[in-house]
């Protein structure tokens, strides 16, 4: 077992980089992510991880020196937040149709306006279609543990995708947890050298995004989406082997006390952990209540979701970020489209909240619970979902 | 010859849609874009090779007797090879069809 240290997830995150011993990092700083680039430009600098660290003028470039390294089959690392994203958007989609293996860590901030650095999901999921790999770690450790499957899973043969962590911003990068390293000889066993099929190197010369006419584009299309989709059973395995290693299993859908559970919460992120203390309150008082943290975002774990929702009758679907003029929050949206075929539908409410990093706290999320359960029997169907806590609504 | 990408289904492409096989662009026609074709005078031309040098598309091959004509299947009717050659001796006729 690795030592078990307390470190700011940020640098933690960074470490968990360096053990992947990544050959390169491209990145350019934003609040939240700033600490993690920051101790990875520290560690190259003092010669602990033998990279090069190119520190860009922009995320657009950033994401193209990325697209570049795993283009001749050298391990690559970025992270940014929201606006950042929002400039390397390009490159975010075309490395996925390249078929371009890494990591980039995503600290979930607010897309501005009003500008926001704060925390929520809005970021997340302006770019959910965007191709990539995408989970969700709900604390330091999982962070950790996600930088190493993220490599493990991007440079399997049978996925060659980007592999997306989304971690809350200052929620959980700004804040100091317990985090067990692992060993060097754990690494190695987990995560073998990047061997991609077709390195671009000139004795051996291709052709890399090409252009695709009309006549073929759709067919390279549903190629890039078939390999996302069947990616899940090597994300699962990649799953497996790290709890085989490590001793922590992680799931595509994480499930909290949801035996006999008539209602069960759904969340994203580290909304989790606090609505899991929120479960234990409402089941001392006798509420049949339990969790469900969707931890695998993209390729979405349909049968897995399906199968956590078991007999639960009604849903509470926490969403962070908004689909203008939608049907709901994004999450929402997907829950409802996923059990549409359902025989026995849940009744299903949904509520945004927690944008911009306001707290949401285990009363708010007890009186989301009450709300929740009053549409319930009145009128479940009547309002798609509701804003939380929005002073004058 | 290897199946265009046209024929290929999806399983069929390379990862990424890479290109592995250099030289394909010779499989793309791209004649149909042409609006007028070069036409050659033999009597003018001095057998220079200028078009066949200019033509940005490599669409001119020179012919047994030393003349030079277009692969109209490539040629997209550009005009570089008249306009370059010294002798005028290249004329872009209107495609009727």
């Amino acid at each position: 077992m690795g030592k078990r240290i307390g470190l700011e997830v940020s640098i933690s995150a960074a470490e968990a980089v360096k053990m992947a011993n990544v050959d390169c990092v491209g990145a350019y700083p934003i609040t939240p992510q700033t600490h993690i680039v920051e101790h990875l430009s520290e560690l190259v600098n003092d010669g602990e991880l033998d990279a090069e660290f190119i520190p860009v003028e922009s995320e657009h470039s950033a994401m193209s020196v990325c697209a570049g390294v795993a283009a001749v089959g050298a391990r690559a690392f970025t992270c940014t937040s929201s606006q950042g994203l929002a400039l390397m958007n390009e490159i975010v989609h075309i490395v996925a149709s390249m078929r371009l293996p890494m990591v980039m860590i995503l600290a979930n901030r607010s897309m501005s306006g009003p500008i926001s650095i704060w925390n929520d999901h809005t970021d997340v999921m302006s770019i959910r279609d965007c191709g990539w790999v995408q989970v969700f770690a709900n604390n330091g450790q999982e962070v950790f543990d996600h930088v190493l499957f993220g490599y493990r899973v991007a440079e399997s043969e049978k996925v060659m995708l980007p592999v997306m962590i989304h971690l809350d911003g200052f929620i959980l990068t700004h804040v100091i947890e317990p985090v067990e390293f692992w060993e060097e000889e754990q690494v190695a066993r987990y995560l073998p050298d990047f061997k991609p099929t077709y390195p671009l190197h000139p004795d051996r010369p291709v052709t890399m995004g090409p252009l695709g006419m009309p006549d073929m584009y759709s067919e390279a299309k549903v190629a890039q989406d078939e390999a996302l989709i069947q990616s899940k059973s090597e994300i699962i395995s990649a799953w497996k082997e790290l709890g085989d290693i490590v001793g922590r299993y992680y799931k595509p859908i994480e499930a909290y006390k949801t035996e006999d559970a008539e209602t069960l919460f759904i969340t994203q992120g580290s909304f989790g952990e606090t609505v899991s203390l929120v479960v234990d309150s409402l089941r001392d008082e006798g509420e049949p209540v339990g969790l469900l943290m969707d931890r695998l975002w993209r390729p979405f774990p349909f049968e897995e979701f399906r199968q956590a929702v078991g007999n639960a009758r009604n849903l509470i679907v926490i969403d962070r970020a908004i689909s203008y003029g939608g049907q709901g929050g994004p999450l929402a949206i997907d829950v409802r489209s996923i059990l549409y075929k359902e025989k026995n539908q849940p009744n299903i409410t949904n509520f945004i909240c927690g944008l911009a990093s306001r707290d949401v706290t285990i009363d708010d999320f007890k009186n989301i619970y009450s709300k929740s359960m009053e549409k319930m029997k009145t009128s479940p169907r009547e309002e798609d979902f509701e804003y939380y806590g929005i002073r004058g609504k | 010859m290897a199946k265009t990408k046209t024929d290929l289904s999806w399983q069929e492409l390379e990862i990424g849609g890479i290109i592995i096989h250099p030289g394909n662009a010779a499989e793309y026609k791209t004649g149909d874009w042409r609006s007028t074709r070069p036409v050659w005078d033999t009597k003018r031309c001095v057998r220079c090779g200028a078009c066949y040098i200019f033509c940005p598309d490599a669409s001119i091959y020179e012919t047994e007797e030393g003349y030079f004509e277009a692969d109209l299947y490539h040629c997209k009717g550009c005009g570089i090879c008249a306009h370059e050659c010294p002798t005028q001796a290249i004329t872009m006729v209107e495609e009727e069809e």
